[in-house]
């Protein structure tokens, strides 16, 4: 019942140009596990370390359980953090979550809208809950259904609209009260194409109104292509963090990837190549790739495509297809984890 | 100030939501229909030691127990709406908000107050052609009781639903709760009946006390001390549960 008195705190003048907008130390969380025989937990998220800069669009990429949703369910003050500290637009996460939320915007997974009212009802009261005056909400709400292309449907109920629509209007529901910072929770997870690229674009609109966006994702090209930062989580911690490129140009070389013959016996052949590459002196590394692939991580790719034809020919092995590449994020991931986060 | 507007603008929703589908009034309304219809003519020769010699003072005495009846499972059984609005997401919507929390739970206890009065009121008119006669004076005063028991068992129901947040452990527990309850007030056949350690049992049950109010005002004794005893019993209760909701509303619902 304390919590019922958060929003009486007078109101803060909102930091003017803090560069960290979010700001984590060692943020940490476990739960009780499952398990009846001991008194074990389970750690969640074993101690997060970010620095998101004010205006920019921070993406946090990894795999289905790796801690994201838990990271930012602290962060937007829904569950309390065990241990560590963040300070997010200025405020102090454990200290002052009132003024946390009335300076952060939120957008869960599965949204969060009910299904008998319209866009237009949900908006107002979404406006109306973080205190504002009935007539604002009003014109807050007419600005959102413009900006955010909702005129169509905004008076239907929200049971008929399609998933796109329906993130439109959770992102707008997200962003009524103007916040500094908004978090989004894998924003286009069971969305089609079109409606994904909408999304993306709904979200560069508002990084160019000046707002932080802190986004979770599992898709690679996600991260690669909306990001302007990313941080990699795996197992409940950070294992980097860093523009995509930046964190592509720390693989050091080319991905070349080979192709064998497919049919019988590729599994075993594929295995034979690995083993005939391993000793080569200019491969960092080789993964073997479904049943008659082989992923290899090398210097200089063209240099080292003649000498491994020459190499597998020795040995009675003449590949298929062989392919050139930038290494990608999930390089990085699988550099870094020693998984690929593809395979999830 | 905040908490008022707030739950205001929870109850307010909530009535919306209530009102886009009305289905919830006929099955509110049909349940205890088939006991007035079905089961209280039986109850004539029941009535008998408790002073009933007509079919109209039989409805006399059975339709107060029956209103009481219907707020206190309506009311109880209320967490399953908070159930469908936890999985929905909605309730996480709210709190990355700063509402008030206190005003998420009031908001929506409030509704399920309104819906049961509608409830009562329909079964109450429904009643009249029976031979039904009651004071509006008394009328209101029993509703006034129905409403804080509407309130006190909601309360009870959302605290339960965020102890037992599953739909299918959420039946069995409230029915255990629910039907020990209903067979010691009273409201199926009357205690009058009862072996001594049965009546001196049913005493220690809150809501048999609130029977014997709501019983005590359809029959114009509104001086009757059941009354008082009644209003006091049930708006101590009524506090005490929603503190007890409330806060465990504001320590799992953060």
């Amino acid at each position: 019942m304390a919590r019922s008195t958060d929003s009486q705190v007078p109101r803060q003048p909102i930091p003017s140009r803090e560069f960290w907008l979010i700001e984590t130390k060692g943020l940490r969380k476990s739960y009780p596990s499952r398990k009846r025989s001991k008194a074990a937990t389970v750690d969640a998220v074993r101690g997060i370390d970010l620095s998101v800069a004010a205006g920019e669009i921070f993406g946090f990429l990894g795999p289905n359980g790796a801690g994201k949703t838990t990271t930012l369910r602290m962060l937007a003050t829904l569950i309390r953090p065990d241990g560590g500290a963040a300070r997010i637009a200025g405020a102090d996460l454990l200290t002052d979550p009132g003024e946390v939320r009335r300076r952060i915007g939120y957008v869960a997974q599965g949204g969060g809208t009910a299904d008998a009212v319209s866009a237009r009802e949900e908006l107002v009261l979404q406006a109306r809950m973080y205190g504002i005056g009935k007539s604002e909400a009003r014109q807050r709400t007419e600005d959102a259904v413009k900006s955010f292309d909702l005129t169509e449907f905004a008076d239907r109920p929200c049971s008929s609209y399609s998933g796109g629509q329906r993130r439109r209007l959770d992102i707008a529901l997200g962003v009524i009260h103007g916040p500094n910072v908004l978090f989004l929770d894998e924003p286009t997870v069971g969305l089609d194409p079109p409606s994904r690229s909408q999304v993306w674009d709904e979200i560069r609109r508002l990084r160019t109104e000046g707002m932080t966006v802190f986004v979770t994702t599992h898709y690679l090209d996600e991260a690669d292509a909306l990001c302007d930062r990313i941080a990699i989580i795996d197992h409940g911690g950070t294992v980097a963090e860093g523009t995509p490129e930046e964190l592509k140009r720390e693989i050091a070389g080319d991905v070349v990837l080979v192709g064998l013959e497919l049919g019988d016996g590729a599994a075993d052949r594929s295995q034979r190549a690995a083993d005939a590459l391993r000793a080569e002196p200019y491969l960092h590394r080789l993964e073997l790739q479904g049943e008659d692939g082989l992923r290899l991580y090398v210097e200089n790719g063209a240099a080292a495509i003649p000498q491994l034809l020459r190499t597998l020919e020795g040995a009675g092995l003449a590949p298929g297809t062989v392919q050139l590449q930038r290494p990608s994020l999930d390089d990085v991931f699988l550099a870094r984890t020693g998984r690929s986060l593809k395979q999830n | 100030m905040k908490l008022a507007r707030d739950t205001w603008l929870v109850f307010q929703r909530q009535l919306l939501l209530m009102a886009r589908t009305p289905v919830w009034i006929a099955v509110g309304v049909i349940q205890p229909l088939f006991y007035l219809l079905l089961f209280a003519p039986l109850l004539k020769p029941v009535f008998a030691p408790m002073g009933a010699t007509t079919y109209a003072e039989t409805y006399q005495i059975y339709v107060p127990g029956l209103l009481a009846v219907l707020v206190i499972f309506g009311g109880l059984f209320t967490g399953f709406s908070l159930l469908g609005e936890l999985r929905a997401g909605i309730i996480e919507r709210s709190r990355v908000t700063p509402v008030s929390r206190l005003a998420l739970l009031l908001g929506r206890a409030l509704r399920e107050v309104v819906a049961l009065l509608v409830q009562a009121v329909i079964i109450t008119l429904l009643a009249l052609p029976f031979g039904l006669q009651v004071r509006l004076l008394d009328l209101l005063l029993a509703y006034l009781l129905l409403a804080l028991l509407a309130l006190m068992t909601s309360a009870i129901s959302y605290g339960i639903a965020l102890l037992v947040p599953s739909d299918s452990a959420l039946a069995p527990v409230v029915n255990t709760i629910a039907q020990p309850i209903a067979l010691l007030s009273g409201v199926l056949l009357p205690l009058a009946l009862a072996p001594h350690w049965l009546q001196a049992a049913a005493h220690w049950n809150p809501f048999y006390w609130a029977v014997e109010g709501m019983r005590a005002l359809f029959s114009g004794h509104l001086g009757d001390n059941a009354v008082w005893q009644s209003l006091l019993i049930v708006a101590a209760m009524t506090v005490a549960a929603v503190f007890w909701s409330a806060r465990l509303f504001s320590s799992r619902v953060r």
